[in-house]
This record gives C-alpha cells, sequence and structure tokens, in this order.
C-alpha cells in the first residue's frame, strides 16, 4: 500500500513537473532577458559626468562654427551671448534699441544698451522629450546655440513661444546689471586691443 | 550637407550627410530631414550676410534649405519655461 502510494506520487511529481516545464523555461528566459534590459537602460541612463563633459565639449564645438569670433569670445569670457534685438535691424550695432542677453538653461533677458535697464525675462527651453540618456536638458552650449538661432532666425515666433515675466522672476537683477557692466569692460578692452593691434600694424 | 541633431547628454549627432547633387544622396537627406520635422524638431541653417554677420535660418521643409548649405541643425522646438533658478 505504501510502496503503491509511494510509486503514485512520483509518478504524479513527475507528471506535473513535465507539463510545468516549458512554462518555467520561459518565465526564467523573460526573467533574464528583463534583467538585461533593466541593466542596460540604467547604465545608459545614469548620470555620468565624462559623458556630459564630453557633451558639453561638442557642443562648445558646434556653438563656436557658428556664431562670430567676437560672439565666442564673449561667451567663452561672460558666459553669456549677447544678441541685439530690433527684428531684423542688427547692424545699427550698439545703437540698437534692445538686446537679449542668453544664457545657458535661464530666460533671455532683454534689456536697454544705452541705459542699461532690464526690461523683460523670457522663459524658453527646448526639451528633447525622448530623453536618450534619462534628461530632456540639451548640453549647455546647446541651449545657447538653439537659443541664438531661434533669436536670430525669427526673433518674433522665438519671443511668441516664450513666457514673459518682468526682470527678477528667475535671475537675480543686480546679477544682470553687473553682466551688462562686465560686457561694457569687456567691449572696451578689446576694442582696445584691437586698436593697439591696429597702430603696431 | 551634413544633418545634425543636438542630443541630450551627447552633444549633435550626424543624422545624414550626402551631396544634394547626388540624387540618391539627395532622397536620403530628404527622409531624414522629414522624420526629424515629423518628431516636432525645429531645423536651422547658420548663414552669413554679406556684410559678414553670423545669424540662422528656420527652414520647414527641405526645398527652403539653401543648396550650399554645409549643416542643417535640428533641435527641440521652444517651449514657454524654462528651470527654476538655481544661482
Amino acid at each position: 500500500m505504501v510502496l503503491a502510494l509511494g510509486t503514485g506520487a512520483v509518478v504524479l511529481v513527475v507528471l506535473v513537473w513535465e507539463l510545468m516545464r516549458p512554462t518555467l523555461k520561459r518565465a526564467v528566459v523573460r526573467l533574464r532577458s528583463s534583467r538585461a534590459a533593466h541593466r542596460l537602460s540604467s547604465a545608459s541612463t545614469r548620470y555620468d559626468p565624462g559623458r556630459e563633459r564630453r557633451a558639453e565639449q561638442r557642443a562648445r564645438a558646434l556653438l563656436r562654427s557658428c556664431i562670430a569670433e567676437d560672439d565666442w569670445a564673449m561667451y567663452r569670457d561672460l558666459g553669456f551671448l549677447r544678441v541685439l534685438g530690433g527684428l531684423g535691424d542688427r547692424d545699427t550695432g550698439a545703437r540698437a534699441a534692445y538686446a537679449y542677453l542668453i544664457y545657458p538653461h535661464k530666460p533671455i533677458v532683454a534689456y536697454v544698451p544705452e541705459t542699461g535697464e532690464l526690461l523683460n525675462e523670457y522663459c524658453v527651453a527646448f526639451p528633447d522629450h525622448s530623453k536618450p540618456y534619462g534628461s530632456a536638458r540639451l548640453p549647455q552650449s546647446d541651449d545657447v546655440l538653439a537659443k541664438w538661432m531661434a533669436l536670430t532666425a525669427d526673433e518674433r515666433r522665438l519671443i511668441g513661444e516664450a513666457n514673459m515675466h518682468l526682470p527678477g522672476r528667475q535671475i537675480e537683477p543686480d546679477r544682470v546689471r553687473r553682466d551688462v557692466v562686465r560686457l561694457a569692460g569687456w567691449e572696451r578692452q578689446r576694442d582696445g586691443h584691437r586698436a593697439g593691434s591696429v597702430r603696431t600694424a | 550637407m551634413k544633418l545634425l541633431r543636438m542630443k541630450p547628454g551627447h552633444g549633435e549627432i550626424v543624422l545624414a550627410e550626402g551631396d544634394v547633387e547626388v540624387p540618391q544622396d539627395e532622397r536620403r537627406l530628404i527622409e531624414a530631414f522629414r522624420r526629424e520635422l515629423d518628431q516636432g524638431m525645429w531645423a536651422a541653417v547658420p548663414t552669413e550676410t554679406a556684410g559678414g554677420r553670423r545669424e540662422a535660418e528656420l527652414v520647414k521643409s527641405f526645398a527652403e534649405v539653401p543648396r550650399d548649405s554645409e549643416r542643417v541643425i535640428f533641435f527641440p522646438r521652444a517651449a514657454g519655461g524654462s528651470a527654476p533658478a538655481t544661482s
């Protein structure tokens, strides 16, 4: 009796095992592949300072290749770009009625070059919703280039897309005023160097 | 001509490259161009005016791209709003 029950139990276990084996096998394969995919995706989305630095270096090279030499020097030395406003009449230089300061990942600030008076902040971003490395933010210099291209190509459209605020919403007005002063000093120095090199020549 | 796209965490990538005067290349460039626009990207062509001023031109179709352009740069379309200040 015991022997018969034991044999029956063994047969039952073997039968259940045979029935379950394909399902278990598939489950194990699924588990392994999902773990591998998870490892892969977390490796590509994990914050990697080296990758971010390389991305920024590429972005700086692209920015430099697109803008004028003086503008590149301004960005390199001061950390922002100035674009003269005027909806098409940028050849007037310092007499432009207004201008923009472009900061990386910060609002564009409009101001009056003659007086330094701050006009508005234009909050605008260029989010890449595909988030290739887990973030929608472009490298800093790509953000500056995107703003510069959009402003110089179609100022009205970019300003239309932006959220307009009074100065001080996101960037300290004192900081912007200091930047305007720094920019004026930087331009004087650069003009002085130019005049000096012309005299020497 | 090169089609470039700005990419978070990477910088620009080359989407397609070719000679617009070669029909096969041009087809490839047009396809890549449309794909980016379909994804909601803006396309800009860096230019230089006769006076030497650098600027950019936004284009909405491949036909608008000047034939002698070296690059078209795609970037995500502008959206109102910006990250909170950290300074």
